[in-house]
Parts: structure tokens; sequence; C-alpha cells
């Protein structure tokens, strides 16, 4: 085994034992915690994977925007120990295993059936690895390509402020 | 440069996050708990859509998770606002106890 698959291996397990701690923990404050350090090592991954600037934009959006929106709710509720008290479908936990176990199955079969499959293609050169998935390309692609979808992102977040707003704002006054 | 791994790797890797994501959804009741299982089944799809899109060498892959990004930044922000104004109304974010609008 080479020292590559050693590493893979070792952040692949920090990504899901952070991901079931995020489902165990019974403090919600916890289970954000948790989650930024799976975004973490997904960024990892994304860096692995030629993609700098996506892996930037997890950290900055995802592990600190994002949770950090959520830990500012968790605290502002005061919700950070509600318990599931009970559950109304009494089953219902039981049936996500169930279901989770088979979905697993499913692509462990693909596996067995379908082999590891291929290897990504090789650079030509250092250049060309530096170039793929760099701020410049994906910008290049964002504004041509792209350009259409990019400003109805710019619209839909204009609405995603304006209904947190609108949602959050006192009635009564 | 980057160390190959198969490419199939980081999908079953995408595959596990996703499934735990789910059972995150289905099995507790917390209601922001609930949505960080959202947040992570999204990013797990985010890993999928990368590791396809290294295998292609197109970034359109990588475009994709920047606008699956900025979907799940907006619905984070009116999710969360939601969840405030549920609770402020019925001083419980139990999602179970939120079925006002069953018939």
């Amino acid at each position: 085994m080479n020292p590559e698959t050693i590493i893979f291996f070792l952040l692949a397990a920090t990504a899901i034992f952070s991901a079931a701690m995020m489902l165990l923990s019974k403090n919600a404050v916890h289970s954000a915690l948790w989650l930024v350090l799976n975004f973490a090592v997904v960024a990892l991954f994304f860096l692995w994977l030629g993609a700098p600037f996506i892996a930037m934009v997890q950290v900055t959006v995802y592990a600190g925007a994002i949770m950090v929106l959520f830990l500012f709710v968790i605290m502002l509720l005061g919700a950070e120990l509600v318990q599931d008290e009970r559950n109304v479908l009494r089953r219902q936990p039981w049936w996500a295993m169930l279901l989770a176990a088979v979905f697993l199955g499913v692509v462990g079969m693909f596996f067995l059936s379908n082999g590891v499959g291929p290897l990504p293609p090789a650079f030509a050169d250092e250049a060309a690895a530096r170039a793929f998935g760099s701020p410049t390309e994906i910008g290049l692609a964002l504004f041509t390509q792209y350009s259409l979808p990019f400003e109805v992102t710019s619209f839909l977040l204009l609405v995603g402020m304006i209904g947190a707003v609108v949602l959050t704002r006192d009635e009564k006054k | 440069m980057f160390p190959l791994i198969p490419t199939s790797y980081f999908v079953a890797l995408s595959g596990i996050l996703f499934t735990l994501g789910v059972v995150g959804v289905l099995t507790r009741r917390n209601a922001i708990i609930v949505f960080m299982s959202v947040e992570l089944m999204l990013n797990s799809a985010n890993l999928a859509f990368v590791a396809f899109a290294r295998q292609f060498m197109d970034v359109s892959g990588q475009v994709f998770v920047f606008f699956v990004m900025v979907v799940a930044a907006a619905e984070v922000a009116v999710g969360l606002a939601l969840i405030v104004t549920i609770f402020r109304t019925k001083k419980s974010i139990n999602v179970d106890e939120i079925s006002q609008l069953k018939g």
C-alpha cells in the first residue's frame, strides 16, 4: 500500500468519523463543530482533486460563513441541548438505518461488480496541473460559458437575503 | 504534484457521507441538526462533482459546485430564518411538533 492510499484512508476515516459524531452529539454546538471538521477535511480532498479555488471557497463560505451562522442561531435560540424527546413515528430510526444499509450495500455491490475503476488522467506537466481548477480558469468559465447562471445566482442571493429579513422581522411593530 | 487515487474511492466516500446525512435527516428531530445533515449531503454531492471533474478533466463540474454552494448559502439564510421564526412562535424546534399543516 503506497503512502498516498494510507493518507487517503486516514482522511476519509476522519471525514466519516466527524460526520458520525455530528449525528451522535447531544449538544448542537458540538454537532456544528464536528461538521466544521468534516468540511475542512472535504476541502483537503478538493485540493487533492485539483480544485484549489473550490477548496478555498469551501473553507471561507461553508466552514466559515455558513457554520458561523448556524452557531449564531443555535446560541441565539439557546437550543443547544434540545433533546429528541419523543418520536412520533416510533420505528422511524430503524427504518432509516435499514435503508442506509441497503444504500451502502448498493454502493458496495457496484464496487464488487465493476472493480476499482480508472485512475484520473495524469497532467501533462506542472503548468497544466497548476492551471486546472485555478481561479483564472473557473472565472473564465463563469463569465463566458456560464454567465447567465452566474447572474441568476446573484438574483437568488438577493431573494434569499430579502426572505431572511422579512421572515425574522418582528410582526408586532 | 497530486498523487493519483482511483476516482471511485472519492465517489464511494461521497456516497458514505451522503448516507450519513440521510440517516441524520431521518433520525434526529432537532431541526437545526436536520438542517446540518442536509448541508452534509450537499457537500458530499460536491465531492462527487469535483472527483468527476478531475476524472474527465473538465472544469464545468467545479463551476457547478460553485453554484451548489451559492444555493446552499441562500438556503441556509432562509432556512435558519424560518427556524428562528418557528422557535419564536412555538418555543420548540422539534420537527415532530411542527405539524399544524397536517390535514
